[in-house]
């Protein structure tokens, strides 16, 4: 290998190329109003000109250090800035492209913002991996994220931004079926975790239940999202006009109890698997001790092994909790609510600011909630063990 | 694989299955008390049979293009000349896992359009997790004598990859391959709700008309898939791993 290469980083060169494509694909699409085909205007002709050229500039210089082998922190900062900028500008592209005064046109980022962003993200996300932040660190980071893109909404800077404007013309919706996909998915997580933990102790203590039960839960997860919410529909609609009281709890056919029965039903292979398999790698002089000390079985349970299994159950709670806000989505299709009544609604309207009204905040959602359970289950697990199992 | 009882369900799942896509009228009576006000039973807009071979087709093309991906990546990022890219490959990988698939879907559709495409795109993304994983297991993990014994016979790089290390890796490749397969098979019902020509489409016809003999007929075809083609490559996973003489394969 030459001397100059050697100066050359790698992952630079992808993020390079990216971000250079970015530079000439259309930064921002303008639509006369919401359904028509965008059209879509460069960098320079999306942005006011003396901004336009500032953030040419400052990309240019950003992507010259991506390529050059400089201390992580400083690419981090670097990236870190751009990202920032990109926010910027888009909320000016929106303020600049917009006519006085029309409230059908439409502003949404085009490929080239994506694209930018996307090079720039993965310069962070490189440099992160890089540096491997402590757990605490990571929680840091996103607290942080998640601060500066609340202080950006709440600017004010992108409501002229389409998805915003969707946003606005359905606030309150939006706030209620946040509610319900959150309800969803962490309510369906919590009845896994109590049903499912006691279950994984009975399959470790008892060798005939557990093949049983865990064949049956593979089964269970080998059923389509979209047929098992629609095969509960009808068990539910006959207990709801069945059972006394049962409708009085809101139980019904369609909507959130099939949702919540089905996202339970998914959630239970990956609780009661991890709590069988953390139980089952408790080191044998640990169960010997605890016997030689005269513990009961109750106690050498409480005491020794759920403590020391904990790490992989909690990598359990994390599978499924990031599963479930995913899934959530189809409840949407059974009339569940959720964010999928977004994302569906605007497949059907072909309005795509729609559709990302409902993917933005799942994937968010479902992002944020596997990084913090990642780190927790990095903090709980002794200090070796818990690597493998957060990536696994 | 123990022989016996449950080798007889499978064939008897297996045969189910076949009888049901060929002839789903046979049923019909089977599946009346299911629907209401006398909808029909038995899904007839389009062959069963027909769906079914769309929607494997699609399974099988978007798993081979993310196994020669997956692999080909996880080779690369395991030589000396891109392990500069191994933390990002892992954390893109840990990132891709959280993107649920009807997210994935819905932001293919305004690049790629309704139908076969955003959906092969989206079993395409999802196939190269559990694949990727696998095969960085696979070719970090290979035992340090017998790497040094393919160095010390004069292997050249590409002569260890070839005939050392990707063998050695190969069970695990398998394991990431059937996993992938699997997840692919339930993802693909979901394709089509923009529209591509799967299994989903049973399902979905269901919902919108109430009819839980759709929903069902299309559900359990896609279960009666997955269990029987995990179930095949798990065997075949076992086969390998006894062959390569390392036991590390579930």
């Amino acid at each position: 290998m030459r001397f100059g290469l050697n100066r050359i980083d790698r992952v630079g060169v992808v993020v390079a190329l990216i971000a250079a494509y970015g530079l000439v694909a259309p930064f921002a699409l303008f639509r006369a109003n919401r359904i028509v085909q965008g059209e879509g205007r460069s960098l320079l002709s999306a942005l006011p000109p003396s901004l336009g050229v500032i953030l040419l500039a400052f990309s240019v210089i950003a992507i010259v250090m991506a390529l050059l082998r400089l201390p992580l922190f400083v690419k981090l900062l670097t990236s870190l800035v751009m990202l920032a900028m990109l926010a910027f500008a888009i909320g000016s592209a929106a303020g600049f492209l917009t006519p006085e005064g029309n409230n059908y046109a439409r502003v949404s980022p085009g490929s080239g913002f994506w694209l930018l962003g996307a090079a720039f993200a993965l310069l962070a996300t490189d440099c992160l991996a890089r540096l491997r932040p402590p757990p605490w660190g990571r929680i840091a980071i996103l607290t942080a994220t998640v601060a500066a893109i609340t202080f950006v909404l709440t600017s004010g800077l992108w409501d002229g931004l389409s998805i915003i404007k969707e946003y606005f013309s359905r606030a309150d919706t939006f706030w209620l079926e946040a509610g319900r996909h959150v309800t969803l998915a962490l309510g369906s997580l919590a009845v896994a975790a109590v049903v499912g933990i006691p279950l994984g102790i009975l399959c470790h203590r008892v060798e005939p239940v557990r093949s049983a039960i865990l064949n049956l839960l593979n089964i269970v997860q080998t059923i389509p999202s979209i047929a098992l919410f629609g095969i509960l529909i009808g068990p539910l609609s006959w207990v709801a006009t069945n059972v006394p009281g049962a409708a009085d709890l809101g139980i019904r056919g369609v909507g959130m109890a099939p949702a919540f029965v089905a996202l339970f039903l998914y959630s239970l292979l990956p609780m009661v698997a991890n709590t069988v398999g953390g139980l089952a790698g408790v080191p044998a002089e640990a169960n010997d001790a605890a016997r030689g000390v005269g513990m009961t079985d109750r106690q050498r349970l409480a005491q020794v092994e759920l403590p020391l299994a904990f790490p992989v159950i909690l990598t359990g709670i994390r599978i499924v909790l990031v599963q479930n806000i995913g899934l959530a989505t189809i409840a949407a299709l059974i009339g569940g609510g959720g964010f999928g009544v977004f994302v569906f609604q605007g497949l059907g309207q072909t309005a795509m600011d729609l559709v990302l009204l409902g993917a933005v905040p799942t994937v968010t959602m479902a992002f944020a909630a596997a990084v913090i359970l990642d780190a927790i289950v990095e903090l709980v697990a002794p200090a070796n063990a818990g690597r493998k199992e957060a990536t696994a | 694989m123990r022989i016996g009882l449950p080798l007889l369900i499978r064939l008897v799942v297996f045969l189910a299955l076949a009888i049901f896509l060929a002839r789903p009228e046979w049923f019909a009576s089977l599946l009346t008390p299911l629907t209401e006000n006398g909808a029909p039973p038995v899904y007839v807009q389009s062959s069963l049979l027909s769906l079914t071979i769309s929607h494997l087709l699609m399974v099988f093309a978007a798993t081979i293009a993310s196994t020669i991906v997956a692999v080909g990546l996880a080779i690369l990022v395991t030589r000396e000349s891109g392990r500069e890219f191994l933390p990002l490959s892992r954390s893109l990988v840990n990132i891709g896992q959280t993107f649920p698939p009807v997210a994935v879907l819905a932001l293919a559709v305004p690049m790629l359009g309704f139908g076969t495409w955003p959906t092969l795109i989206a079993l395409f993304l999802y196939g190269l997790l559990p694949i990727f994983e696998n095969t960085l297991t696979g070719l970090t993990t290979l035992p340090g004598p017998v790497m040094e014994a393919a160095r010390g016979t004069g292997m050249t790089g590409w002569q260890r990859l070839i005939k050392v290390e990707l063998p050695l890796a190969f069970p695990l490749i398998l394991g990431g391959i059937r996993l992938s397969i699997v997840i692919s098979l339930a993802t693909a019902t979901i394709g089509s709700t923009v529209a591509a020509r799967t299994l989903g489409e049973v399902i979905i016809a269901g919902l919108q008309s109430n009819n839980l003999a759709f929903i069902l007929q299309g559900g359990v075809v896609v279960a009666a898939l997955a269990v029987l083609i995990y179930d095949s490559l798990l065997l075949a996973e076992r086969i390998a791993a006894r062959k390569s003489g390392l036991n590390r394969a579930p």
